[in-house]
């Protein structure tokens, strides 16, 4: 069955997607609104930003990330210069890294809602008198609520779901960077099959509750008819 | 038709003498003999003709994909167990096994003068991370914590351990300065006799098991002509003298072929 140092992978792994998707919830929507409703030049090369982890192989990520934001990096130069210390084999280090790893699940699914936003419900909102943040929290978040469902799911599931990144800054430590998918990997590694069979066999129940809960509750869901 | 079938056979005949004098070998290595096995590869072929297919990794790890049907010939592990360990399942062949090295252990870091040359930086505790590889898969990381064990520093240490899944992940933690220092194998850090770059403990070998690591031909191999040149090629002097220019120590005899 599951061993302590299993339950302290899964522990840590939810701490580490539930961590990642506040985050992006709270910098993907502002950016999803920008990039959704922007004309500017600069939309396709922003979009190009966001959608870059979708393409790139996650070995390219984890060797960019252990050489910025190592000592000799310049983020890494930064953070230590603030007190920080470095980030690669730490909580934190694993944590950006999921942002930008994950941040396309979640800013695109809010993104589309957002464009197949009704704007003429926001121009009501504002002949009420209401300002337009006002008018962004109690219409647009509302109806995009299918958007967001999709990206806290897609946002969660896709950080479980890391492993190069985090095998190539985490350094394996138990308790800090020893995620479930490493746990599986050092398993197989040391040919204790029995114990991966129930990590792995736990993933995949897992990622399929999560798909059959978005497809099930974004079908319940519709979009108010005007 | 009668054209196609002459050019199809022409092709055949082609291929198959092609064959007879320049064969593939595919060998699994154990991350720490990556370098050497490279420059031996070349000399290799130029002696030989045949080309080495080289796939590199921990040696659990290749054990676990040779267990499981990888296509390798010949496999070149970190330690004398695995090889063992395959005979005696049927994977390799009884007899072909052999030493080809002794790896040496190092404590190394990227930084000039980082690690004195008594290894006191490692009692003095005064770094943040300290790399060694997987030690369940990774023999070298096996040795680096027997090292620890032996200095009584294994509890002081365990929190500030990261550990690279294989030998050549170690390095590079320590190599972009991401840990401070770590553990090793010599071959990695030494070319032609001497310290690359940054500053380095050699751990003296009565603190660690040998590292012998052996040589074994894969059932997969027996077949192949130049799987068994490469394996007495190893034991040759050309390749002696390839093997001790990277840091590791030589077996005394080389059994089988002498």
């Amino acid at each position: 069955m599951l061993s302590p140092s299993d339950w302290s992978a899964i522990w840590l792994t939810v701490k580490l997607a539930g961590l990642t998707t506040l985050i992006l919830l709270v910098i993907g929507t502002p950016l999803a609104w920008h990039l959704a409703r922007t004309r500017r030049w600069w939309k396709a090369p922003l979009s190009a930003v966001v959608a870059l982890p979708i393409v790139l192989p996650p070995t390219v990520i984890g060797f960019y990330l252990l050489i910025t934001l190592g000592p000799k990096g310049p983020i890494g130069q930064l953070t230590d210069s603030l007190g920080w210390g470095t980030l690669p084999f730490s909580f934190t280090g694993l944590l950006v890294a999921s942002v930008f790893y994950s941040l396309p699940f979640v800013v695109q699914p809010i993104q589309n809602a957002f464009e197949t936003l009704d704007m003429r419900l926001m121009e009501a909102a504002s002949t009420l008198r209401a300002t337009p943040l006002d008018a962004f929290f109690s219409v647009a978040i509302p109806m995009a609520r299918p958007g967001f469902l999709t990206a806290s799911i897609l946002g969660f599931a896709h950080t479980v779901g890391e492993f190069g990144v985090v095998l190539m800054i985490g350094g394996n430590i138990p308790d800090k960077t020893r995620v479930v998918s490493v746990q599986i990997y050092d398993h197989v590694e040391a040919m204790e099959y029995a114990q991966a069979h129930w990590l792995a066999g736990g993933m995949v129940v897992f990622s399929f509750i999560v798909l059959l809960l978005m497809y099930t509750l974004n079908r319940g869901i519709r979009m108010p008819k005007i | 038709m009668k054209l196609f079938k002459q050019t199809l056979l022409a092709a055949a005949i082609a291929f198959s003498t092609a064959g007879a004098w320049a064969d593939e070998v595919q060998v699994a290595v154990a991350s720490n003999f990556t370098k050497p096995l490279e420059a031996i590869a070349e000399k290799f072929k130029a002696a030989s003709g045949h080309e080495l297919k080289i796939s590199a990794g921990a040696t659990g790890k290749l054990y676990a994909q040779i267990a499981n049907g990888a296509p390798f010939e010949v496999f070149l592990s970190a330690d004398s167990k695995t090889p063992t360990k395959l005979i005696e399942d049927k994977l390799a062949t009884a007899d072909s096994q052999f030493t080809y090295a002794f790896g040496k252990l190092v404590l190394w870091s990227s930084t000039d003068g980082y690690v004195d040359a008594n290894g006191e930086v490692l009692s003095k505790g005064d770094f943040k991370h300290l790399a060694i590889a997987n030690p369940k898969t990774a023999p070298y990381g096996a040795a680096g914590m027997a090292v620890m064990e032996k200095l009584g520093l294994t509890a002081a240490i365990t929190p500030k351990l990261v550990t690279g899944e294989n030998i050549t992940q170690t390095f590079d933690f320590v190599s972009t300065g991401n840990a401070e220092l770590g553990f090793v194998a010599l071959s990695q850090v030494q070319q032609d006799g001497k310290l690359k770059s940054g500053s380095a403990w050699v751990v003296p070998a009565e603190m660690y098991q040998p590292l012998a690591q052996d040589a074994v031909l894969l059932t997969k191999g027996k077949d192949n002509a130049a799987a068994q040149t490469l394996l007495d090629y190893l034991q040759g002097a050309e390749a002696r003298a390839i093997i001790s220019s990277y840091g590791y120590d030589l077996p005394e005899t080389t059994p089988e072929t002498q």
